[in-house]
Order: C-alpha cells, then sequence, then structure tokens
C-alpha cells in the first residue's frame, strides 16, 4: 500500500513545486560560488546538481508520460542532446571557447523560439481545445516576446560563431550608409508589430511564423554581420543577456518558477558583462551593436616607420632575453594575438625560465583584451600560470611605474597611450594598460599593421620601446631558448 | 494572488538576486562565468519537457524534440565545459595552499 501512496506524493504539484524552489535555490547558491576560483568548481556542481532537480522534478509530473510515444521522444531528443554536448565540451579547445559559448547561447535561445511555436500552436491553431493551456493575453505577450528575442539570439549568435570560427570574414559587412540601420528597424517594426496583431486576436500561423520568427531570424543576422571581431566580448555578452531573458519570458508564460529564476540569473549575468565590455571599450552598447567600427583586423602593412612619420626601433630576441633576465619586474600583457598564435604555453616556459632567475613575472590583463570576457585569464589558466598572478586593469596600472620592462603580446589598442593623452583619438578616454609608465616596453607583433581600431599606436615610437617582429609563439620561444642559454 | 502577478514578482526579485551574486565574479572567472550560464538557460529544456504530452502531430513532435535536443546541449555541455575549464585555474603551489586552508 505505502509504495503506490507514495508515489502519488511524488506526483503532487505541491511536491514539484517543491522541488522547483530547492532547483533554483541550489542554482543560486553554485552561481555564488563563482566569486573566487577556489570555490567555482564546488559552485558549478551544486548548480548542475539544481538544473538535475528541475528536469527530474519535471518527469516525475503526473501526466508527463502522457501519449505512447512522449517517453520516447523525450529519450531521443535527450539523447541527440547528451551526444553532441559531451564530445564538445570535453574536446573543445580553450583557444576555441568563445565560438564555443556563443554557439551554446544560439542552442538556447532557438529553444526558446522553437517552444513559443508549439506553444503557439497550442494556444491558436488547435481552437482552444486543451482547457490546461489557454491562451490569455498575460501568457501571449511572453511567449511572443520569447519567440522574437530568442530567434534574434538564435540567429545572431551562429553568425557570431561563423565570425569566430573564421568561417565568415571577421570585418564588419554591411549596407551602405545608414541604410542598415533602417532595415533593422523595419524588421523590428514588423516583427513587433506581428506579434501586437497577434496579441489583439488574430489567429494568423502565417503572420506567426513569417512575420516573427523569419522578421526575428533575419534581424539576427543583420545585427550580428556588420559588427567587427573585436568588438565579439560586448556581442557574445549581449546575446548571452537575450537568451537568458527570452528563457525567463518562457517561464512566465509556462508559470514556472525555476524557469523565471533561472532565465534572470542568465540575463543579469549578460547585462553586467555587456555593461562592463562596453564600459571597457569606453562605447556605448547602441554604438557597438550599430556595428562598423574599425576595419580589417589584419591590414598587411610594412614593418618600418610607421604612419605618423615616428621610428621604430627593432630589436631581437637576444637582446629581448638580456633585457628580461636583469629586470626585477617583468609585466606581460596579452592580447588577442596570443590566442592567434596560441602562444599561451611559450609565454609560461617564458615565466618559469625568468622566475629561474629571480625575475619577478605578472600578467596585467585588459577585460576587453581577447574575444570574451575573460578570455586572457582562461588561456593562460591552460597553459598552468597560476591565477594569482594575473592582474586585472585597475590592480596592475599603480604597478607599471615600478616595473623594469613591460612584454606585450599581440595587443594593441588597450595600451594605447593616445587613449589617455590625444583628446582627437577615437578610442580617446578608453581605459588602457598604463604601459608606457615602464621603464622599457617591448612590444611582439606580426608587423607593423595597426590594431582592429585602425588606429596608430604612438606607443610604437617612443624612444623606450622596442618591438620584435614574428610570429608571437616562435618568438616567445626564442626569447625563452635565449634567456635560459644566459 | 494572481499567478501572473506571483510571476513576475519572482520575475523581478530574480533580476536582482542575479545582479548581486553576478556582480561579485571577478574578472579572471568571466568565461567560466558565461560557459556556466550557458548550461543555465538549458533550463529551457523543461518547457520541451512540459509541453511534450500535449503536443499533436509530427510538426509539434519534431519542434519539442529538437527544442528538447538544443536544451540538453546547453546542460550537458555548459556544465562539463565549465567544470573542466575550472578544473584548469590553479593557484601558486595548490598542494601546500590546500593544507594551509584546512
Amino acid at each position: 500500500m505505502s509504495l503506490p501512496l507514495s508515489t502519488v506524493f511524488l506526483q503532487t504539484t505541491n511536491f514539484i513545486d517543491a522541488c522547483y524552489i530547492v532547483a533554483f535555490g541550489l542554482m543560486i547558491y553554485g552561481m555564488s560560488g563563482l566569486t573566487g576560483p577556489r570555490t567555482a568548481v564546488r559552485g558549478n556542481q551544486t548548480a548542475a546538481l539544481g538544473m538535475a532537480v528541475a528536469v527530474v522534478a519535471t518527469l516525475l509530473r503526473s501526466g508527463e508520460f502522457h501519449g505512447s510515444s512522449t517517453v520516447w521522444l523525450i529519450i531521443v531528443g535527450i539523447v541527440i542532446g547528451t551526444a553532441v554536448g559531451v564530445p564538445a565540451a570535453r574536446n573543445v579547445k580553450m583557444t576555441a571557447m568563445p565560438q564555443m559559448v556563443a554557439l551554446f547561447n544560439g542552442v538556447g535561445g532557438g529553444a526558446v523560439a522553437l517552444i513559443a511555436w508549439v506553444e503557439y500552436r497550442h494556444g491558436f491553431a488547435h481552437g482552444n481545445t486543451i482547457p490546461t493551456h489557454p491562451w490569455p493575453l498575460r501568457v501571449e505577450i511572453f511567449e511572443l516576446f520569447g519567440a522574437i528575442v530568442g530567434s534574434i539570439s538564435f540567429w545572431g549568435s551562429n553568425i557570431a560563431f561563423g565570425k569566430l570560427q573564421e568561417i565568415l570574414p571577421g570585418r564588419p559587412i554591411k549596407l551602405p550608409g545608414s541604410a542598415q540601420s533602417a532595415l533593422n528597424l523595419v524588421l523590428l517594426v514588423i516583427a513587433v508589430g506581428s506579434a501586437v496583431v497577434l496579441c489583439a486576436g488574430t489567429h494568423s500561423q502565417l503572420l506567426f511564423i513569417v512575420g516573427i520568427l523569419l522578421c526575428a531570424a533575419v534581424l539576427g543576422n543583420l545585427l550580428v554581420l556588420p559588427i567587427g571581431g573585436a568588438d565579439m566580448p560586448v556581442v557574445i555578452s549581449l546575446l548571452n543577456a537575450f537568451t537568458g531573458l527570452s528563457a525567463a519570458a518562457t517561464g512566465v508564460a509556462l508559470s514556472n518558477p525555476v524557469m523565471i529564476v533561472a532565465g534572470m540569473i542568465v540575463g543579469a549575468s549578460g547585462t553586467i558583462l555587456t555593461d562592463q565590455m562596453a564600459k571597457a571599450m569606453n562605447r556605448s552598447v547602441p554604438s557597438i551593436v550599430a556595428g562598423g567600427f574599425g576595419g580589417t583586423v589584419d591590414a598587411p602593412a610594412a614593418g618600418g616607420a610607421g604612419a605618423s612619420g615616428g621610428t621604430v626601433r627593432a630589436t631581437s630576441a637576444a637582446d629581448v632575453a638580456i633585457q628580461l633576465s636583469y629586470a626585477r619586474q617583468v609585466v606581460v600583457a596579452p592580447g588577442y594575438g596570443m590566442a592567434v598564435a596560441q602562444a599561451q604555453h611559450a609565454v609560461r616556459e617564458l615565466q618559469r625560465a625568468l622566475e629561474e632567475k629571480n625575475v619577478t613575472v605578472k600578467y596585467a590583463i585588459h577585460p576587453v583584451a581577447g574575444r570574451m570576457p575573460g578570455h586572457m585569464n582562461v588561456l593562460l589558466a591552460e597553459a598552468d600560470v597560476p591565477y594569482d598572478l594575473l592582474r586585472e586593469m585597475d590592480d596592475i596600472n599603480p604597478e607599471f611605474s615600478r616595473t623594469d620592462v613591460t612584454l606585450i603580446i599581440g595587443a594593441n589598442d588597450v595600451t594605447n597611450p593616445a587613449a589617455k593623452n590625444e583628446p582627437g583619438s577615437p578610442i580617446y578616454g578608453m581605459p588602457i594598460l598604463e604601459v608606457d609608465r615602464s621603464a622599457a616596453v617591448i612590444v611582439l607583433k606580426r608587423s607593423m599593421a595597426s590594431g582592429f581600431a585602425g588606429i596608430d599606436n604612438p606607443l610604437f615610437y617612443d624612444p623606450k620601446t622596442s618591438m620584435l617582429f614574428g610570429d608571437a609563439k616562435a618568438s616567445v620561444s626564442d626569447i625563452t631558448a635565449e634567456v635560459q642559454a644566459l | 494572488m494572481d499567478s501572473l502577478v506571483i510571476d513576475l514578482a519572482v520575475l523581478v526579485l530574480a533580476g536582482f538576486v542575479g545582479y548581486a551574486v553576478i556582480s561579485k565574479v571577478p574578472n579572471t572567472l568571466h568565461t567560466p562565468l558565461m560557459s556556466g550560464t550557458n548550461a543555465i538557460h538549458g533550463i529551457v529544456v523543461l518547457g520541451g519537457l512540459l509541453l511534450m504530452a500535449e503536443s499533436h502531430g509530427v510538426l509539434e513532435k519534431i519542434l519539442l524534440v529538437v527544442a528538447v535536443a538544443f536544451g540538453t546541449i546547453n546542460v550537458v555541455g555548459g556544465f562539463l565545459v565549465t567544470d573542466r575549464m575550472l578544473g584548469m585555474f590553479k593557484h601558486k603551489d595548490p598542494p601546500k595552499d590546500e593544507e594551509a586552508g584546512q
């Protein structure tokens, strides 16, 4: 007798709601573990446990397996998802993390849009025959919001993935003049207009699919295509926020508390990151989304004298090695160039060689260095660089005056003193790593090509700066060999 | 109280809680934060699971299977990759520090 009773108890709404509350409690507690690297692993596992509780509770719901095929369809979906997700998570390289995150954002947004589509069909196409799912305005508004934002996020993330994976060119692709913004606005108006018409009571399948899903899809593509590679940290964060908010909207439509809370956590996280990235570039989010800032990432240019007519001092690996070996403190400022050259392990070797010579080595990490928030930290963590050597911009800036040599590896705009000194510069006002305060600066660079922003860097013409041209990985390895030989 | 009002209250409060919790995450952990939130928004898989039993016709079933698969990719892939990444973050001389901490 006790077995059926307990089974019934497990299926009651109260029990399932209680599970949902436990689930979102675990998720919030888990996310609060991410405030430090020591507690983060446990935090992530706690959040995963919360997710497992939410999924199991949903499957316990009475009527969950109504219909003969339901259980198999759920198994098929979960098996496909696991078969794709597990190998992807196991095998992805740390240099490819921005692409991975973009793709994960995309599938989340896609799932929201598909769920909204099915909800819509339940509401209208079956003529309100399902009593448990009427289609009141309040469900409608949130579901349609989810459909629009989820669809934008799905397609936008795919474009971001394509750009990061270099399937698509990283440079901005856009219509001439203000046509692009105008077209985007028209698409948004059509999508929102369709949503309003549907809310007003029209039961048009066509309006939903073409007006909302398709317009939002085209809009997602057009929003991300004009945005250049170096603005990717902002775009990825923004799409992350979109996916979270659309998930929360679906949660309201389905009146499911754990979906609301989880979606809002992601929405808050994405919003905070977007804001921090935009601040670190001294640009507004709308101006980044409008796109077109900067030209090509790798403008071909010859070494030697730059556009501003100053002279550049080229140096050799052997000279750099001597300079570094006799320094007391060396600060390494990495940028996207280090990721492209996959030079993080070589950098770690150089750090070890210098530490054997009693040189203090620290890393200066600009918030927008790389293609996503925290990109440099993950790469250096992969190369076994202890995280306490990595300093944030505000911590390291006062230290540059006490630094003998700053080694810049594939970073440009984030070290450009024009942001501080030249009010006319396009990047004026952007917070930078104040590397020009250190006694000497060595820049590892492929060529004299300007950075993503296409702005000349006066740092390169500074008398205390010397340049070592070539592939970052090869250059760092050469320097390490010279240091060890000393 | 109307269930919509409760849902909206949860929405607003969760937004503030999320903001308070995530504001404290240091720059060092921003990439794991992003992949972790990728996993969390995989919660949409619940939407797919909830609607599956009520779906009619082949189209809806296909849409929902894809939605469940997408959500599962997020949940499974997101948590695994975050775990893998966080395992790489090491303190200087980790064994000593752990002993000191205990």
